[in-house]
């Protein structure tokens, strides 16, 4: 197995599920701050996460991309820090820093010697309040998330397709603007798209603090009570209530063409349940029924479309579970050389009907099980995933009850269930189909 | 995300260990050489394996025979087929990864505990007795066919092919190991077995193991896994003579953002200004925002989401190399810039202050490198490559702190050289065109 073309096609990645317990504390500032502690002393190093309850699907029509603009300008500088100097503190401390944005959440993280937790925390309770936007600064840095733009989705026509395709996914949910923004929009960005962001959406009780690595509880508490504790609540902060899709009536099909695509595949989207507080069976299902049509070599589509028959040179299917809102359940079906897209297609179809019918290998099912089982033990090996899962989860609308019995749910999927989330998911009226192709008067096939 | 890394990471200096970390050097009864660290608090074992060569080792005309190879280990093994070899590791929980580099075969393994001898039996039958049956080999050819077809409109892909195949023309080094779409297509069978047997032999492997085990155990493993290998296989290539002169090269690709690589040759790993090389690139390109071509390139410009230098010293040849993308409208733009500060860091050379925040940094870091059994399994067995000893763990922070400004400045002169300095650009960049210094 190649995989290089598996990591060409991007995002197909499966969700695993695993923590343990016990090494987990959880309490919440008198400001309404989320705090999540994962122990881990193996390593004099600690992960220091803050997420706020804000993405780009909070953000106001006609501003798409200002979370992720926001998120770029937070390491301009504030009141006290100039430009650049928070990335370069925790440099002079041996750390290193990020920050990512999704449709559902912003996030900061450090990682650095656990010595130095209490620093990380006073530069980021700053600019959590403080931030400081110079004129130069807004431009330049509109230039650089320009190029993010060109790098990530204008040099690539496979991203390009996606952003089309989720656009036609949400009729109505602002799932179907892409991330980093449209480029039409981004170029309207300035100071006040941005501050009004910030100013409704930073504040503690809409964030959650994540600290992973060699604390402990007690040392974490004291320490975000210090530095995030004064820190006031935004009163006025709304609940996270967006717009829902309507009924989907209509299938939707798209074909994009563009002559740097050099290999064709196909690919469906199905509008799917996400995992929701207290309500994860039918997500639990899903994310099951993905492995098993398409998690590697003795999967479904695998078998029948590249083992039985030479359809394929690769097929999948993904489904992300954790989200506030309405997910989506995919397939893709890269074909074979001599293989049409329509012959790919009607191929992936005849399967997931033989499928329905046939129903759950329950050898397949144990062994994806186990895996999963076995993923709690891997898990531990990796603390900064772990709070990766705790942030997207909380950040995602679950609690950390939910996101402790997800293990065991996950392990109590019967056959039947998975089943029932297969009919209910696969109805063509909530789906996009996308085609990817060269120009097709070029395309000998 | 504020900088995409990536490549980074997979060429930064073989790290460094925590003194927390002990290393033990564990010889099997059978003769294998490996390190080990116990950490007994989480049931499984990281192993990682490193054959020597790599897709380097490939034979005339055979271009991307040990790629090829290398992706059909799992493909069926002793009395399995593909789809029982993998369901056999499901069942078991364990995960094998095997891949072909240009200097090294790579396999990393980890399982747990309570199947241990079931996955490594397993492990050992994809190594020693892999099937490479014919339709196994048709299939996995045609995703390679597949994957080399989209490489063919990468524009980072282009470029990088591109700046190798004018450096090292008919060595290894100036192609893809993964071959091409007419090298691939007529390898047989023959030829896989004879790249299997080629190349995962005894006299090219290192082993590193971090995990619940112990020394003793360890050995018994080491020789029912490997004991069995071939003793020797093919000859390496000699070293690779670098033949690109400075300039500029444009490859004309329709993308609206056009990407360099840029690169001349660099050190050696066992050149003895090696390290203080590599905190000097650390200042000069790193990737992180303190870097100087992050900070004039993206910070002080906008002409890029990211750009980095970084030194890649590989087995027969060394070279400093960096990659940019930036609209076409703005890439001549940021090749200038670039262009001086290549110069400006050669002429004048880096600041005290610079010295000074970067070995913080990379003393700092130092110990944050080793947080997981697989990245430290994965760190040791670079370590064995790069023919470094288990002291190095504990020498390397007092080696970075002892560069003096005056040795960086000499190396930065020695490493850094604006007149060799040459771009290989994808795209439809405005006012770039090919160019040769000499």
């Amino acid at each position: 197995m190649i995989r290089s073309f598996l990591t060409a096609l991007g995002g197909l990645v499966l969700a695993t599920a695993a923590w343990a317990d016990d090494e987990v504390t959880t309490f919440t500032l008198d400001n309404g701050m989320d705090v999540v502690v994962i122990e881990d002393h193996r390593a004099p190093v600690v992960v220091h996460m803050l997420w706020y309850r804000a993405g780009s699907a909070d953000e106001t029509p006609g501003r798409s991309g200002v979370a992720h603009y926001l998120e770029h300008l937070l390491f301009k500088g504030t009141d006290t820090l100039d430009p650049g100097e928070f990335s370069a503190t925790v440099a002079r401390n041996g750390g290193s820093d990020n920050a990512f944005t999704s449709f559902d959440y912003t996030a900061y993280f450090q990682r650095v010697a656990a010595d130095r937790l209490g620093l990380m925390m006073q530069m980021e309770a700053d600019r959590m309040v403080n931030l400081r936007l110079l004129d130069e600064d807004i431009a330049t840095e509109r230039n650089v998330i320009l190029e993010e733009r060109n790098q990530r989705v204008e040099n690539d026509p496979a991203a390009l397709m996606r952003e089309q395709l989720r656009a036609a996914l949400y009729l109505n949910h602002p799932y179907g603007r892409p991330i980093i923004g449209w480029r039409h929009e981004m170029e309207t960005l300035d100071r006040t798209a941005a501050l009004d962001f910030y100013e409704e959406f930073y504040a503690p009780n809409n964030a959650i603090l994540i600290v992973a690595g060699d604390v402990t509880p007690d040392e974490v508490r004291t320490l975000a009570e210090e530095h995030y504790g004064p820190l006031p609540a935004n009163p006025d902060l709304a609940p996270r209530a967006r717009v829902s899709e309507p009924p989907q009536l209509a299938e939707r099909r798209l074909t994009f063409e563009d002559p740097r695509v050099a290999q064709p595949y196909v690919t469906r989207s199905y509008l799917a349940p996400e995992r929701d507080p207290g309500d994860q069976e039918t997500a639990a299902a899903l994310t099951l029924l993905a492995e098993l049509l398409g998690g590697g070599q003795t999967s479904v589509l695998t078998q029948a479309l590249q083992f039985e028959s030479q359809v394929a040179v690769y097929s999948g299917a993904f489904y992300r579970g954790t989200s506030l809102d309405d997910t989506s359940f995919g397939l893709v079906v890269v074909p074979s050389a001599e293989i049409t897209l329509q012959e790919a297609e009607t191929a992936l179809d005849a399967e997931i009907a033989r499928f329905l019918e046939t129903g759950v290998d329950a050898e397949q099912l144990d062994r994806i099980k186990m895996q999963f089982r076995a993923s709690t033990i891997y898990a531990r090996d990796n603390v900064q995933s772990l709070a990766r899962r705790y942030g997207a989860g909380l950040a995602s609308g679950l609690t950390v009850e939910d996101i402790q019995a997800w293990p065991d749910i996950l392990q109590a999927v019967t056959e039947d269930d998975i089943m029932a989330a297969a009919r209910m998911v696969f109805d063509r009226n909530n789906a996009v189909t996308a085609w990817l192709t060269p120009p097709m008067l070029e395309v000998t096939q | 995300m504020r900088i995409l890394l990536g490549l980074i990471a997979a060429l930064a200096l073989a790290a460094p260990v925590r003194a927390a970390v002990e290393i033990q050097e564990v010889t099997s009864p059978g003769g294998i050489d490996a390190w080990l660290v116990e950490e007994r608090s989480i049931p499984f074992v990281a192993l990682e394996l490193r054959f020597e060569g790599g897709t380097s080792l490939d034979q005339p005309g055979k271009r991307g025979a040990i790629n090829l190879m290398a992706a059909l280990l799992e493909e069926g093994a002793g009395d399995l087929s593909a789809q029982e070899f993998t369901a056999r590791r499901e069942g078991l929980a364990a995960s094998f990864d095997y891949d072909a580099y240009s200097d090294a075969i790579s396999v990393s393994a980890q399982f747990l505990t309570e199947n241990r001898d079931e996955a490594v039996a397993l492990l050992r039958s994809s190594l020693i007795a892999p099937r490479f049956d014919e339709d196994a080999i048709e299939r996995v050819r045609a995703q390679v066919l597949a994957s080399l077809r989209q490489d063919e409109k990468d524009p980072d892909t282009i470029a990088n092919r591109a700046f190798m195949a004018s450096a090292f023309g008919d060595h290894p080094y100036g192609s893809s190991g993964d071959g091409t779409v007419e090298t691939v297509t007529a390898l047989t069978r023959d030829d896989i077995v004879a790249a299997h047997q080629g190349t995962m032999t005894r006299d090219k492997l290192f082993v590193s193991a971090v995990g619940d085990i112990d020394a003793e155990a360890l050995g018994t493993l080491l020789d029912t896994l490997l004991g069995d290998l071939p003793e020797t296989g093919f000859d390496a290539p000699p070293p690779a003579t670098y033949a690109l002169q400075g300039g500029q090269t444009v490859i004309p690709f329709d993308t609206p953002q056009s990407v360099a690589v840029f690169g001349h040759e660099g050190l050696d790993r066992d050149d003895p200004d090696f390290i203080t090389a590599y905190v000097v690139n650390e200042i000069m390109g790193a990737g992180s925002f303190e870097s100087r071509l992050m900070n004039e390139v993206r910070e002080q410009r906008g002409l890029t989401y990211g750009i980095y230098s970084y030194l890649a010293a590989r087995d027969l040849a060394a070279m400093v190399m960096g990659r940019v993308a930036s609209s076409n409208q703005t890439m001549a733009e940021a090749v200038d810039v670039i262009r001086a500060e290549w110069a400006k860091i050669a002429e004048q050379g880096i600041t005290a202050q610079e010295l000074e925040d970067a070995k913080t940094f990379l003393t700092g870091s130092y110990p944050l490198r080793f947080d997981g059994n697989g990245p430290i399994a994965n760190i040791l067995v670079g370590m064995q490559m790069d023919g470094l000893s288990t002291d190095y763990v504990n020498d390397r922070n007092g080696m970075v702190d002892a560069i003096t400004l005056e040795e960086a400045n000499r190396v930065a002169a020695r490493l850094y050289d604006p007149e060799a300095l040459h771009f290989v650009i994808v795209g439809q960049p405005e006012g770039l065109m090919d160019e040769a210094s000499n």
